[in-house]
């Protein structure tokens, strides 16, 4: 796989990061303590290097429509400034990515897949945009994502944003983005800045092209030291989607998991008038059942002993096998054991007591109520 | 560069000896070992009284981000567990040499054991 580098790895580097594969990316697992990290998250802000994500423009008189199509969600229906939480599948309904897109302007979208899928998402957009008046332009390679996460995340962006923009901060509200002078070594560059993430918790992510990513990652550190801001690796970014019940592509969503069954039914728009890719199949899906009275689900698991569930792990009911791990691993901002799981519908509701095998050993989990973690508002 | 520390052994599985004498010796787990693994959580000793072999799984190391099986780098009888450490595993991280320590072993058989010297030079550790 290629070995891709961020616009900031000297700065991971010089921070002390140890890093780790992700997506083909080398990307800061940790700097010095994931848990340290985490804390900092939940309780300060961390910063974070996003920029293996991949970006991708659609822009055209037939933007909204395009979408519409290529997507499960009812993207033409969003106003300008605001995102929105999708799927991209394919024509059996499996999941190719989960992304967020954001309207820009009438006829113009940025579309945001994960790392991993970033070429396979800018290749089907390219392939289903033929029938539609839209360019598809990927700028992944030269676009940079930085995020600042924690409830001081606001406090910290103000400090590098002009007075007269505030209320452009200020009034931001969840999942919208705006255009936003930010001082990058005293030079104010207008970028765009989302109020979303992927950590349960208040905060941003600013788009920036690589060549400027390295000064603005320094200036909000600078800005954010005295607010408790360190720099977050992504072990700490997975607990902390994790405690959120964010479901991670290539965990809880694959090609072979359907929105039905990963939970993710309000997703899928069937109520759309228009075709799009994966209708037929996920209609299909929802009508027989799948993910409520048929086939598996995905659920919350809460460890009633201190041993952790891992992805992959066995979950059995009286010795039977009722499903499998997705994700796991001891929560540090709750203090017990949580996991996500597919497990066979009639054994997903909630108080259910469950077993999994840790490694020859069964110990009993609890189905309980997505996300374990939700912020004081 | 994690710590090796020269006065004791190490096991290919990165657990270290006390090289003392007379009397049960302390084991525990390499800063190296402890740095690989992140943030523990949550450790499972063996019993006291329990016999362990040289070269088997004796009970495990959980961190955030992993698992790892503890292995017994001698054979004999347990003689005492650090609670201090099943308490706040944090002490395997912060201080794997000394508060860190995990159990006691009256040892009627050593597996084969590395040197720090050696250890190091085979784990990317600093003397």
């Amino acid at each position: 796989m290629t070995e891709n580098y961020t616009a900031l790895y000297d700065q991971h580097k010089k921070a002390g990061a140890s890093f780790t594969d992700f997506g083909g990316w080398q990307m800061p697992l940790k700097y010095t303590s994931e848990l340290a990290e985490h804390h900092a998250v939940r309780n300060a802000a961390g910063l974070f290097d996003l920029s293996h994500m991949g970006e991708v423009w659609v822009t055209g008189p037939d933007a909204g429509a395009f979408l519409d199509y290529a997507l499960a969600g009812k993207l033409s229906a969003i106003a300008v400034g605001k995102a929105k939480y999708s799927l991209i599948c394919d024509a059996d309904g499996g999941i190719i990515d989960d992304l967020i897109s954001y309207r820009r302007g009438e006829e113009e979208y940025l579309v945001v897949p994960n790392a991993g899928n970033a070429a396979q998402v800018a290749a089907a957009l390219a392939e289903r945009a033929a029938n539609f008046d839209v360019a598809v332009g990927d700028v992944s390679a030269e676009t940079s994502l930085i995020a600042v996460q924690g409830p001081s995340a606001e406090a910290i962006l103000l400090q590098l944003v002009p007075a007269e923009q505030h209320a452009l901060v200020t009034e931001l509200k969840y999942y919208a983005a705006v255009e936003v002078g930010i001082a990058v070594n005293d030079v104010v560059q207008t970028l765009l800045l989302a109020r979303t993430g992927y950590t349960g918790e208040d905060g941003f992510e600013i788009y920036v092209p690589n060549d400027d990513a390295a000064r603005l990652w320094e200036a909000l550190l600078d800005a954010g030291t005295v607010h408790g801001l360190i720099p977050a690796g992504l072990a700490c970014r997975d607990s902390l989607r994790l405690e959120a019940g964010m479901p991670l592509y290539g965990n809880e969503l694959s090609s072979r998991v359907n929105a039905y069954a990963a939970g993710l039914g309000p997703v899928v728009s069937l109520a759309k008038e228009s075709d799009f890719v994966g209708r037929e199949a996920l209609a299909a899906i929802k009508a027989a059942g799948v993910g409520s009275t048929i086939g598996q689900k995905l659920v919350g698991l809460k460890g009633l002993g201190r041993r952790a569930a891992r992805g992959h792990y066995p979950v059995l009911k009286d010795g039977t096998l009722v499903g499998e791990v997705t994700s796991g691993q001891p929560s540090p901002t709750l203090g017990y054991p949580v996991a996500m799981a597919y497990v066979d519908v009639e054994y997903s509701e909630v108080g259910t007591v469950l077993d999994v095998d840790l490694r020859g050993k069964a110990e009993q989990f609890e189905v309980v109520s997505l996300p374990f973690y939700k912020r004081a508002r | 560069m994690s710590k090796v520390v020269s006065e004791l052994k190490y096991s290919a599985e990165h657990e270290w000896v006390a090289a003392d004498g007379a009397g049960p010796v302390g084991i525990g787990i390499s800063a190296v070992a402890a740095d690989a693994l992140g943030d523990i959580v949550y450790v499972d000793l063996p019993e006291v009284g329990s016999t362990v072999t040289a070269g088997e799984t004796c009970g495990e190391v959980e961190s955030t981000k992993s698992v790892s099986d503890l292995y017994a780098p001698v054979t004999g009888e347990v003689t005492e567990i650090n609670d201090g450490v099943v308490a706040d595993p944090a002490l395997i991280n912060s201080d794997p040499y000394g508060a860190g320590w995990l159990f006691k072993v009256a040892v009627t058989d050593e597996g084969p054991l590395m040197s720090a010297e050696e250890y190091a030079a085979t784990n990317g550790g600093e003397l």
